[in-house]
């Protein structure tokens, strides 16, 4: 015992090398683990504060820009809502049926204080959290475009796993066929992911929409993605290559908005009794 | 405390500020990074203990870790080159032996052997930090590409910081 001690103590810088290496390992595997509440990321009271002071003087330098993003969505929100209610009118749909179907999204907006685009897994950090109702899980989008899920949550800030990390996937389909597909980062490009899962009977084309598919309980059906960039079938592969342009551009994200899906939990324990435990 | 230490102390934090409010914003051609953080632990005098360095290392790894959401990954980087430090000096001492007490930065040895140094270390350190972010080998060129890009970068302003702040080749 006293010579396995002994030789503990002379390879001590090994193995205290060894001990946290293991430790970082286990952490490095653990923070992959999908959504979860932790402690130790930016959502911290005080890492957020301060990004949010330094997110605060480089936004100064963009306002322009913002402004004129956001009065254009909210021009075209509003022409479309002021099309949505001349058809409701002329069809004499004014009268809901089902309230809880109809309210079943709520969306809650949040400004970005802390956001990446050219890491292997990127995070945004918006300066919203528990307060405001949020939970990991929850479907993020700016201007109509996908944007993430929530990650993790304090209680002002939350941590947004971008679209743009090796880890997040999203259901999808491409608007004009009607496919399903699964649309996926790469990890390089920024402005590009991949849609997965495509067959080879499908006849994509250059320029299809590609949206999000009404497959997932966590985002609304038919939020845009982006263009179909470029498509390859090589000879024995069953799905097609597709590189997908995004629709947004993750570099100037200034506000997004948080997806509140009301009937999630329904469809959840609904699924949970026929299909089983979720993986 | 000694003045040295306390010196010390203080890099430590305006490491960790400048880096993550200013050069976590700065990537050039989409691949080059700078993680100047990392001249911490090789700037620190040449007789400190593995065990110190690797403690250090961890703190300031993990601290960097939270700012970049990525728990445990420059944590454990930051170790890796932390034991590699004092045998790499010790492969590279120059004729005569280092003097007790010197600082291994440009001034003490001069650019060429400060050179030699770090390349390694930051090499090591970018590679395993791109390879476990991707978990795997699916990117290894892409991240290869990106570690000699950030290697540049990182070392450019680790030598141009030399010059800039005033440097004692002794604690």
């Amino acid at each position: 015992m006293e010579r396995l001690l002994n030789f503990v103590y002379a390879y001590r810088a090994f193995f205290t090398f060894l001990l946290l290496e293991i430790l970082c390992a286990w952490l490095v595997i653990q923070n992959n683990q999908y959504q979860s509440t932790k402690y130790f990321n930016s959502s911290n009271h005080l890492v957020a504060r301060m990004n949010q002071t330094s997110q605060n003087i480089r936004e100064y330098f963009s306002l322009a820009e913002i402004n004129t993003t956001l009065a254009q969505e909210n021009s075209l929100l509003h022409k479309k809502l002021e099309q949505r209610e001349q058809t409701l009118q002329f069809l004499k749909l004014n009268r809901i049926n089902d309230s809880a179907m109809f309210n079943r999204f709520d969306f809650v907006s949040a400004k970005v204080v802390n956001n990446t685009t050219k890491y292997y897994k990127n995070f945004i950090t918006i300066n919203r959290g528990g307060d405001a109702g949020l939970e990991p899980g929850m479907a993020v989008i700016s201007s109509g475009s996908v944007v993430g899920k929530v990650k993790s949550v304090s209680n002002h800030f939350a941590v947004l796993i971008s679209l743009l990390n090796l880890d997040e996937q999203v259901s999808c389909m491409i608007k004009r066929t009607g496919h399903f597909g699964t649309v996926q980062w790469d990890g390089t490009n920024p402005s590009l992911v991949s849609l997965k899962y495509i067959p080879r009977h499908v006849q994509p084309a250059v320029g299809d929409s590609v949206v999000t598919s009404d497959y997932n309980a966590v985002f609304p059906g038919g939020m845009f993605i982006g263009k179909i960039k470029e498509f390859n079938l090589n000879k024995e592969a069953p799905f097609y290559e597709i590189k997908v342009e995004l629709g947004l551009d993750f570099g100037k994200l200034a506000f997004v908005d948080i997806i509140k899906s009301r009937l999630k939990k329904e469809r959840d324990s609904i699924e949970h009794v026929t299909i089983g435990e979720p993986r | 405390m000694s003045r040295s230490g306390i010196l010390q102390f203080v890099s430590f934090f305006v490491y960790v500020i400048v880096q993550t409010l200013i050069l976590k914003n700065l990537v050039l051609f989409n691949t080059g990074f700078c993680f100047v953080y990392v001249a911490f632990i090789l700037l620190l005098p040449i007789e400190t203990s593995a065990l110190v360095l690797m403690s250090l290392g961890f703190v300031l790894g993990f601290i960097i870790d939270i700012f970049y959401n990525s728990l445990g990954l420059h944590a454990l980087a930051m170790v890796l080159i932390a034991y590699l430090r004092n045998y790499w000096l010790g492969a590279i001492t120059p004729q005569g032996g280092y003097d007790l007490g010197t600082v291994p930065n440009l001034k003490s040895n001069g650019l060429q052997w400060f050179l030699v140094y770090l390349m390694p270390l930051v090499f090591v350190h970018h590679l395993t930090l791109f390879l476990v972010e991707s978990a795997g080998f699916t990117l290894f060129w892409f991240s290869m590409l990106k570690t000699i890009t950030s290697l540049l970068f990182t070392l450019t302003i680790i030598v141009v910081l030399q010059y800039l702040v005033p440097q004692r080749s002794r604690i």
